[in-house]
């Protein structure tokens, strides 16, 4: 088995569950995302994987070694926090020449190997700087610049953009991925966000109330979600109730009760098919968001024409637009 | 454990035993005699009025000259803010004795120690050296709280219609009103038990609590009248630290910085602001100095050549003192940082009830005025086997006791702000925990450290009070009294000699200030005159 292996672990503080049984594998190179709202236990995952929160079962490994008792000064892996906690008593090379001093680099080379890690980040000629200095967006990239530069085996990230403005973050993530890929960093970067996740991952597992609630590419997730509670914390919205029939106002979706989930990227406006009402119209990123309304069901989709609001419509439902969704 | 048992044994034999036995000998004999008669004695009920209305007005006043200062560092960023700020602290670490000489310089430079628009040895002259001294703990208080407040509040009453001494009144006044009473508070303890500035400006005449407890004790030698007074005293200052406290606590509850950039100042708020605090703070330390130079009608360092010689006046000459204290303050900063540093560590690290006792205990002697506490340590000290009279330790343990305070508001908060996660970080880095000590722990405390000490070293070195008790060999003379001595003898040449002695004691504790703001925002916390 090569690379991380987190095989049944569980975590719990004062008696209450933070972690409860997890599974989970990340390949050398490989890029996982924990997607997950706040809460649900992403954190203290990437924590008792560094060794600094304690387990109380199952085991962590890397490479087929058991790492129970190995101090998180001798794992080899990265953490980078979701605030900024950057050594304020030392400049942007002392922050991050820190860990290559830990491992003992000489001087010389110590160097250089900061210099390269801060154009890495786009921070070159930074070195000099106090981290007082910093603005928001450097002092991340100062700190992913930390914690690359010791080349740790596995990087974990720990909603490092969290706090950025949109656009910052955007053109972080774009950066981040390009710049894990470039060096084949195995790595596990934790989100809330779904576009975050998507933009980053070789794969993702939803994490919900301390399980692991789906895993998979981003593409299988996508398309199959299994559940509702990763359906939506993966950004789909067409989530539609069934009756005891399997019937909705769209027609007849399944075999029983349930809930299924109607893919947006699957819908169409077309001159026939159901016959539905245009209760909204955004224009998001180019393209026309139109919500329309079949009965009390209400369905996000892109439109490929222009519509108004209060407009009658027909809707073309996909074969594969609806899938099947376990439990609520 | 010697963390524990060092401080506590210090704190118990120097302050807290000398403390009882004020309040032993004030309820007992003759001490209760005076202290029951107090009440009805017309001298006694005159200098607890004069205590108490000086203290008001000097505290108003205060406030008033630094509210426009502490608006200007809160909400403007410009050019030289830094050095504005760090000025504006000197005043705050200067000795006593430097500021009342600044002061009679100042009378005597434009002629108002005497005739129709005399100032010196009145209590306009005493008001004027108080706001001078605290300016800069309003500044700071303030200041820093204000900082912390959402400047939208106020845009949101402009926007709402209301002009900007409205808005000033009806919204940012309130909202400040916390950090003005905590300030005022603290301002008001140190002008109730400000003794060296009252000796000096205030003449014979002026009298208040601290310093009637030094006539009866030292120059009259009666003892019992002494001690009731400073039980009065122990009593009136205990019940003012409670108040601060609680006005204090208060302050805690403020909002956080915004992210919005602050403005720059237009021409004429800046230009206002540095005239008025130029006038308070910069005026009296410029003609100071232009008085050390002053030798007839031309500027020459003669004075300073001077303070080599030994005068009649003195027992040694005035660098020797200089040198005394100097070596007094090495002595007394060494032990402020060990005592302080372990009851930091027993504070921090130490289980609840020992470290709120410690946390407590060790702040007492900043409450405390230092004219108690000399005096507790004279009457104290003078029995085998803790006979300490001779001692020459006996100064420098006082001067450490009163700078423990400082080193402790310097060193706890920033163990505490150590965070977890520094160490975590540094952890995952590769470094084992006691390469953490060494990386992360020991070098962010060290710089509190240096603050710490060179408050320790600037109260020693300008100490006043609880020297001026103590009972020492003439050689052992200390710079502070020193200048007291040649200040309140008449002759231009002893005059120009203690000009030139206070500006020497000013860069010294100037260059200690300059060590405490270099390090930023570790010596913030005690410039706020926490208790």
């Amino acid at each position: 088995m090569r690379g991380l292996a987190v095989d049944g672990v569980s975590v719990g503080f004062d008696g209450t569950t933070v972690l409860d049984g997890i599974d989970l594998a990340v390949a050398p190179g490989e890029v996982v995302v924990l997607l997950g709202p706040s809460g649900c236990g992403k954190t203290t995952l990437l924590r008792a994987v560094a060794g600094l929160e304690p387990t109380v079962a199952g085991t962590i490994s890397w490479g087929g070694e058991d790492l129970a008792g190995v101090p998180p000064h001798e794992r080899g892996f990265g953490l980078m926090f979701q605030e900024q906690v950057l050594f304020p008593h030392r400049d942007v090379a002392g922050n991050v020449g820190f860990g290559l001093r830990m491992a003992g680099m000489p001087e010389a080379l110590r160097a250089e190997r900061v210099g390269r890690v801060l154009d890495l980040v786009g921070l070159s000629g930074y070195g000099q700087r106090s981290v007082a200095t910093l603005s928001g967006g450097e002092a991340q990239r100062v700190a992913l610049a930390r914690s690359l530069a010791p080349g740790p085996r596995l990087l974990m990230l720990d909603e490092p953009l969290g706090f950025l403005d949109r656009a910052l973050r955007d053109r972080l993530v774009d950066e981040l991925g390009l710049l894990l890929r470039r060096l084949g960093q195995a790595a596990i970067h934790v989100t809330h966000d779904h576009d975050e996740a998507f933009a980053l991952a070789d794969r993702i597992a939803v994490m919900a109330d301390g399980r692991i609630a789906g895993i998979g590419t981003p593409a299988e997730v996508w398309a199959d979600p299994g559940t509702a509670a990763v359906a939506r914390s993966i950004g789909h919205r067409n989530l539609v109730e069934l009756d005891a029939d399997g019937a909705c106002p769209l027609g007849r979706l399944g075999a029983g009760p349930g809930t299924v989930l109607v893919r947006g990227d699957r819908l169409e406006l077309s001159d026939g098919g159901t016959p539905a009402r245009v209760a909204g119209v955004a224009f998001r990123n180019g393209r026309t968001e139109v919500t329309v309304r079949v009965g009390d069901v209400e369905l996000h989709l892109f439109a490929d024409r222009p519509v108004a609001r209060g407009d009658t419509v027909g809707l073309h439902i996909a074969d594969d637009a609806v899938v099947g969704l376990d439990g609520s | 454990m010697v963390a524990v048992v060092l401080p506590a044994a210090f704190l118990g034999v120097f302050f807290l035993y000398p403390v009882a036995a004020i309040v032993g000998r004030g309820l007992t004999g003759d001490g209760l005699d005076r202290l029951v008669g107090l009440p009805a004695s017309a001298s006694f009920r005159n200098v607890a009025w004069f205590t108490l209305w000086q203290a008001v007005v000097s505290t108003v006043l205060t406030v008033l000259v630094a509210l426009p200062g502490a608006h200007l560092l809160a909400r403007y960023r410009f050019r030289g803010r830094a050095v504005l700020r760090a000025l504006t602290t000197v005043p705050f670490v200067l000795p006593t004795v430097v500021v009342g000489s600044a002061f009679a310089a100042l009378f005597d430079r434009f002629g108002l120690d005497d005739g129709t628009f005399r100032l010196q040895h009145t209590v306009w002259a005493i008001i004027a050296a108080h706001v001078f001294f605290n300016v800069a703990v309003v500044l700071r208080t303030v200041g820093a709280f204000w900082e912390g407040l959402d400047p939208a509040v106020e845009e949101q009453a402009r926007v709402l219609g209301a002009g900007p001494w409205r808005t000033f009144w009806s919204v940012t006044l309130p909202r400040l009103w916390p950090a003005v009473a905590a300030a005022a508070s603290i301002v008001f303890l140190f002008c109730t038990t400000s003794f060296g500035v009252i000796l000096i400006l205030g003449g014979p005449t002026r009298a208040t609590l601290e310093t009637e407890i030094w006539r009866h004790a030292v120059w009259r030698g009666d003892l019992a009248s002494a001690t009731a007074l400073a039980v009065v005293q122990l009593v009136a200052v205990v019940a003012m630290v409670v108040v601060a406290n609680r006005l204090q606590r208060r302050r805690a509850i403020g909002g956080r910085p915004s992210a919005r950039r602050p403005q720059r100042p237009t021409k004429r708020l800046l230009g206002a602001n540095l005239a008025l605090l130029a006038t308070v703070l910069l005026l009296p330390v410029a003609v100071l100095v232009e008085r050390s130079l002053a030798v007839g009608d031309g500027y020459s360092l003669r004075h300073y050549g001077a303070l080599a010689d030994r005068v009649n006046l003195l027992p040694v000459s005035a660098l020797v003192a200089l040198r005394n204290s100097l070596l007094f303050a090495v002595v007394a900063t060494a032990l402020a940082l060990v005592v302080g540093g372990l009851a930091s560590l027993v504070v921090v690290h130490g289980r609840g009830s020992v470290s709120r006792v410690f946390d407590l205990g060790l702040m007492l002697p900043l409450g405390v005025s230092a004219v108690t506490l000399g005096f507790g340590m004279l009457i104290a000290l003078d029995d085998p086997p803790l006979d300490l009279r001779t001692s020459r330790w006996l100064v420098p343990v006082a001067h450490a006791l009163v700078g423990i305070p400082f080193v402790m508001r310097t060193l706890v908060p920033t163990l505490r702000s150590i965070d977890d996660r520094l160490r975590e970080a540094a952890a995952v880095l590769g470094a084992s925990p006691t390469r953490v000590f060494r990386e992360i722990d020991l070098p962010i405390a060290g710089r509190a450290v240096a603050v710490g000490a060179a408050f320790a070293f600037a109260i020693s070195l300008g100490e006043f009070g609880a020297t001026s008790f103590l009972p020492r060999q003439p050689d052992r003379l200390t710079a502070p009294l020193a200048l007291f001595r040649l200040l309140g003898t008449p002759g231009d040449l002893l005059r120009g000699q203690a000009m030139a002695l206070a500006v020497l004691m000013m860069l010294l504790t100037a260059a200690c200030v300059l060590v405490i703001e270099s390090r930023g925002r570790f010596g913030s916390g005690v410039v706020r005159g926490d208790l």
